[in-house]
C-alpha cells in the first residue's frame, strides 16, 4: 500500500483545453460517440485488468488522477501489510471492486511471546467494513490477526460467493467458528488453517460441510489440535472430487490415513497426521499395506505431518519420494539413518523442513541427493541454549556444497563457524533469505573464537539477491557495517543479542535503502541510533526494538516530528521486573495514515 | 574484508597460544582482534548486565567461552510455542523442558496451556485450575470422584483413555497425562473408578 502514502504528491491531469473539448459535451451528457477521455479510460481499465502485481498497480495509480481512478476501479486484490497502517473505510472507499483481500496484523516477534496478548490486530473492523462494501468477496487471507467467532459468522453470511479462507498464525476463535464457515459458505474451495491457535469448542465442524458434493480443493487443519469425527471426514473426502490438498492433524492415525488416501488418490499435497498406529490396536493395523496407499497417489508432490511418527512405517512413503518437491519432517523425531532411507529417493526435492535430530550426517545425505533444493529449514528438537546440538557448521557446509541452487535457509544450531557461513555465501549465490540462529546468545565462531562478523559479512557481500537476513551469535558493530555497506537489497532484518553500540544500527539505517521490516531485541542500540533513521522511517513497514537502550524521550522526539508514524511503547511482564531505568521495554513503530489506533490496550502508550 | 584462509584451524590455534607478544594475552590493541574468553566476557557485560546470572561473572579462564547456565529468556531461541510444546511431552525426562498440556473446560470458548511440572500435587493443580477457569472443582474422593461439584477434572492418558484426575498416583499422572478437560459434573459420572 505504499501508493497510498504518496497520493498527496500525485500530479494532476493536464486540465488545459484541447480541440476535442470544444466539440464534445461533458462525460455525463448525451452523445453518440464516446469522448476521447472516456475512451482512454475504457482502454485503461481493460489494460489494467492485466496488471496483477500490486507494485505495478501502485505505480500506475500515481501517473495521474484518471489513472488513479481507473486503477482503483479495477483492482481486485488488495494487500494490507499492516492492518493499522490504514483504516478499513479508506480501503473500501478507494477500491470498490475487490474480491480478494490479504491482511497482516501483529509483528512477527509476537510468535515468540514478545507481544503481550490482547495487543490488537482485531479483524472485526475489517470484517464489518467488508461485509458492507465487498459483497462479492471470494478470498480472504489473514496473517497474525485475532478473529472471533462473531467475525467468522459475519463472514459466513455476508459473502455469498466466498471461496477461500486462509488463516496463518491467527487466534481468537475455535472449532465453532470453523463449523459456521463450513456450513454456510457453500462455495468454499479452500479452508486452510496454518500455525493458528484454534480452540477446541468440542464442535464437530467436519460434519458441517454441505451434504452434497463439495467444491473443496484444499482442507488444511494440521494445527487444529482437536479430535475429529473420522467417519464424517471420510465421507467428506469421498464427496469432494476436487480435493487436492489435505493436511490432517495429529489425531488421525495411520489406519485412518490409509482409508482417506484410498478415497482421494488424486491428492497432490498430503499432511499425514500422526503417522502412527492408534493406541487401540486393531487387527486392521497388521493387515494394511500402507505403501500401496502411497503408491496409488501418483500426483503427490508435497508431504508433511508425521506428528508422532513411528519410524518403522517410514518405508510406506518410498513410492512417492521420486516425485516429491516438498517434504516437511519438522515434527518427525527421526535419526540420520532413518532419514537417509527416505531422502536418497528424493531427487526432485525443492523444499525440505526437518528436525536437527537427523544430525550433520543427515544433512550430508540431503546434500548428496537433493541437488535442486531451494528451501531448507532445520528446527531444533530441543530449543535450549546450553546443550550439545546435533547439527553444526559441518551440516551447513555440506548443504552449501551439495545444494547450489539454495534460495532460502533457516538453520538452528548450537555452534557455527565463519568458514562455513562464508562457504555458503560463495556456493549458494541465489540465496534470497539467510536466517541463521546460533541458539547460544553471543556465541563466537567455536573454532577460532572470533565473532561471526566475517561470516555474515560474506553473506551480504556475495549473495547479491539477498532480501531477508536474520543474524545471531557474537556480533560486533563490524557485522552491521558490512550489512549497511553490502546489503543493498535487504528488506527484512532480524537482530537479537548483537552489536556493541549505536553505530551498529546506524550503519544499517543509513546503508540499507530497501529496508522495510526491522526487528531488534536485546541489543545495545539507543536514541542516537534511532535518530539516524529519520530519513527512512516513512519507507518502512515497521521498526521493532525491544530490550534495547532506547529512552522514552528518544521516542517522543520521533513521534513529534513525524505525524504519519505511530510510535507504540510498552513493557512486557518480563521487562517490568527488570532494572531498566530510563529505557523503555518495547518500541513498535509503523507508518500509518490513521494516527494512533483507538483499540490500543492500556499497557500500550502511543506517543 | 577479511576472509578466512582455508588453513587447518587447529594448528593455527596452537600457534597463537604459544605466540610471544608484548602485553597481556587477550588485550585488543592489535588491529586484528583476537577474542579470548576474557574479552568476550567484557563485551557481553558491556551493555546489559541483567542478562547474565552470577555464574557467568565468576566464570574465570575457561577456554570454552559459552557460560554454563544462563537465565532462560522469553522468546529465545525463536521457536514458536506450538513447535516446542508438541515435542515436549516426548522428552518429559529431560530437565527443565516443561510439560505442557492443553486444558479445556466445557462451555468455555478458550483453551489454556499449563506446565504440569510447576505443580507438586493434585491439590496445587486443582487450585490452579479453579483460578484459571473461575470454577469450583471440589474435592476428589476415591469412591465418589467429584460428585457434588459443578465440574470434574478429567484427563486423557497415553493410551487415549479418559480418566478422572486423582485416580492414579500423582507421579503416574504427570507422566501419562496428555491433556486435561474440565467436564461438567453431570457428565463425568461414568469415569470414576468404583
Amino acid at each position: 500500500m505504499s501508493g497510498e502514502d504518496r497520493c498527496s504528491e500525485m500530479s494532476e491531469d493536464d486540465e488545459g483545453p484541447s480541440p476535442s473539448d470544444l466539440t464534445n459535451r461533458n462525460r455525463n451528457g448525451d452523445s453518440c460517440s464516446p469522448f476521447p477521455d472516456q475512451v482512454l479510460e475504457n482502454v485503461l481499465e481493460s489494460v489494467l485488468c492485466f496488471l496483477t502485481s500490486r507494485r505495478d498497480r501502485n505505480a500506475a495509480s500515481l501517473v495521474c488522477k484518471s489513472w488513479y481512478r481507473a486503477e482503483a476501479l479495477t483492482r481486485s486484490e488488495v494487500f494490507i501489510g499492516n492492518c493499522y497502517a490504514i483504516s478499513p473505510r479508506r480501503v473500501t472507499d478507494r477500491f470498490r471492486g475487490v474480491n480478494s483481500v490479504v491482511i497482516k496484523g501483529k509483528p512477527r516477534f509476537a510468535d515468540f511471546s514478545l507481544l503481550p496478548p490482547d495487543w490488537g490486530a482485531h479483524f472485526t473492523p475489517w470484517g464489518t467494513a467488508m461485509a458492507d462494501a465487498y459483497r462479492a468477496l471470494e478470498k480472504l487471507y489473514l496473517k497474525r490477526m485475532s478473529i472471533t467467532y462473531n467475525d467468522l459468522a459475519l463472514l459466513a453470511c455476508s459473502f455469498p460467493v466466498f471461496k477461500e479462507l486462509v488463516l496463518v498464525c491467527c487466534d481468537g476463535f475455535g472449532t465453532s467458528g470453523l463449523a459456521v464457515v463450513a456450513s454456510q459458505c457453500r462455495q468454499l474451495r479452500v479452508l486452510d488453517l496454518m500455525e493458528s491457535d484454534v480452540a477446541d469448542d468440542e464442535v464437530d465442524w467436519i460434519s458441517c460441510f454441505p451434504e452434497n458434493e463439495t467444491c473443496l480443493q484444499s482442507l488444511i487443519f494440521d494445527c487444529v489440535d482437536c479430535p475429529i469425527n473420522f467417519e464424517a471426514l471420510e465421507q467428506l473426502v469421498a464427496r469432494s472430487p476436487s480435493l487436492r490438498k489435505l493436511r490432517l492433524n495429529q489425531h488421525i492415525s495411520l489406519w485412518q490415513l490409509h482409508r482417506l488416501m484410498s478415497r482421494a488418490p488424486q491428492l497432490t499435497h498430503l499432511g499425514t497426521g500422526s503417522f502412527s498406529p492408534s493406541e487401540v490396536v486393531s487387527q486392521n493395523d497388521q493387515e494394511l499395506n500402507y505403501d500401496s496407499a502411497f503408491a496409488a497417489c501418483k500426483s503427490l508432490v508435497c508431504l508433511s505431518g508425521f506428528r508422532e511418527i513411528v519410524p518403522d512405517y517410514l518405508p510406506a512413503i518410498y513410492p512417492v519420494c521420486d516425485n516429491l518437491t516438498s517434504l516437511n519432517f519438522s515434527y518427525a523425531n527421526i535419526n540420520d539413518e532413518q532419514l537417509k532411507s527416505v531422502i536418497r529417493h528424493c531427487r526432485k526435492l525443492q523444499i525440505f523442513w526437518v528436525l536437527d535430530s537427523i544430525c550433520d550426517e543427515g544433512l550430508q545425505a540431503v546434500a548428496a541427493t537433493c541437488k535442486d533444493l531451494r528451501e531448507l529449514r532445520v528446527f531444533p528438537i530441543d530449543a535450549r541454549e546450553d546443550i550439545e546440538g546435533p547439527v553444526s557448521e559441518i551440516g551447513l557446509q555440506a548443504i552449501s556444497e551439495g545444494c547450489r541452487r539454495l534460495q532460502s535457509i533457516l538453520y538452528f544450531c548450537q555452534r557455527m563457524t565463519n568458514a562455513a557461513v562464508i562457504a555458503m555465501s560463495k556456493n549458494c549465490p541465489d540465496l534470497v533469505a539467510f536466517r541463521l540462529c546460533i541458539m547460544g546468545r553471543h556465541r563466537p565462531d567455536h573454532i577460532t573464537g572470533e565473532p561471526m562478523d566475517e561470516g555474515f559479512g560474506a553473506i551480504v557481500k556475495n549473495c547479491k539477491k539477498l532480501t531477508r537476513l536474520a543474524v545471531s551469535g557474537l556480533l560486533t558493530d563490524k557485522a552491521f557495517g558490512y550489512i549497511g555497506e553490502y546489503g543493498k537489497l535487504v528488506r527484512t532484518l532480524s537482530v537479537a543479542f548483537a552489536g556493541d553500540s549505536d553505530m551498529g544500527l546506524k550503519y544499517v539505517l543509513e546503508g540499507c535503502p530497501r529496508l522495510q521490516k526491522l526487528e531488534i531485541r536485546d541489543s545495545p542500540f539507543g536514541d542516537l541510533a534511532l535518530s539516524s533513521g529519520l530519513h527512512h522511517y516513512y519507507n518502512m513497514r515497521f521498526l521493532w526494538m525491544s530490550s534495547c537502550k532506547v529512552t522514552r524521550r528518544g521516542c517522543e522526539v520521533i513521534a513529534r516530528q513525524f505525524p504519519r508514524l505511530v510510535v507504540e511503547v510498552f513493557n512486557s511482564e518480563e521487562q517490568e521486573g527488570r532494572e531498566t531505568g530510563d529505557y523503555i521495554g518495547t518500541l513498535y513503530m509503523y507508518r500509518s495514515l490513521e494516527g494512533p489506533r483507538a483499540d490500543a490496550p492500556e499497557f500500550v502508550h502511543i506517543l | 574484508m577479511e576472509m578466512e584462509r582455508p588453513v587447518n584451524l587447529e594448528n593455527e590455534l596452537n600457534l597463537k597460544a604459544t605466540e610471544l607478544r608484548l602485553g597481556l594475552p587477550g588485550n585488543d590493541d592489535q588491529p586484528e582482534k583476537q577474542y579470548s574468553s576474557r574479552s568476550i566476557r567484557s563485551i557481553n557485560k558491556r551493555f546489559s548486565s541483567e542478562m547474565y546470572t552470577e555464574s557467568d561473572a565468576q566464570k574465570g579462564d575457561h577456554q570454552d567461552p559459552s557460560p554454563a547456565t544462563k537465565a532462560q529468556v522469553v522468546g529465545w531461541p525463536p521457536v514458536r510455542s506450538y513447535r516446542r510444546n508438541v515435542l515436549q511431552p516426548k522428552k518429559a525426562e529431560a530437565d527443565g523442558a516443561g510439560m505442557y498440556v492443553k486444558v479445556s473446560m466445557d462451555g468455555a470458548p478458550y483453551l489454556r496451556k499449563i506446565d504440569l511440572k510447576v505443580y507438586q500435587s493434585y491439590s496445587e493443580l486443582l487450585n490452579a485450575l479453579e483460578d484459571m477457569f473461575k470454577c469450583t472443582i471440589g474435592v476428589y474422593s476415591e469412591r465418589e470422584g467429584y460428585n457434588g461439584s459443578d465440574y470434574a477434572p478429567t484427563y486423557e492418558d497415553k493410551d487415549g483413555d479418559w480418566m478422572l484426575v486423582g485416580d492414579v498416583p500423582w507421579e503416574m499422572f504427570m507422566t501419562s497425562c496428555k491433556r486435561l478437560r474440565i467436564m461438567k459434573g453431570s457428565e463425568a459420572k461414568g469415569l470414576g473408578c468404583l
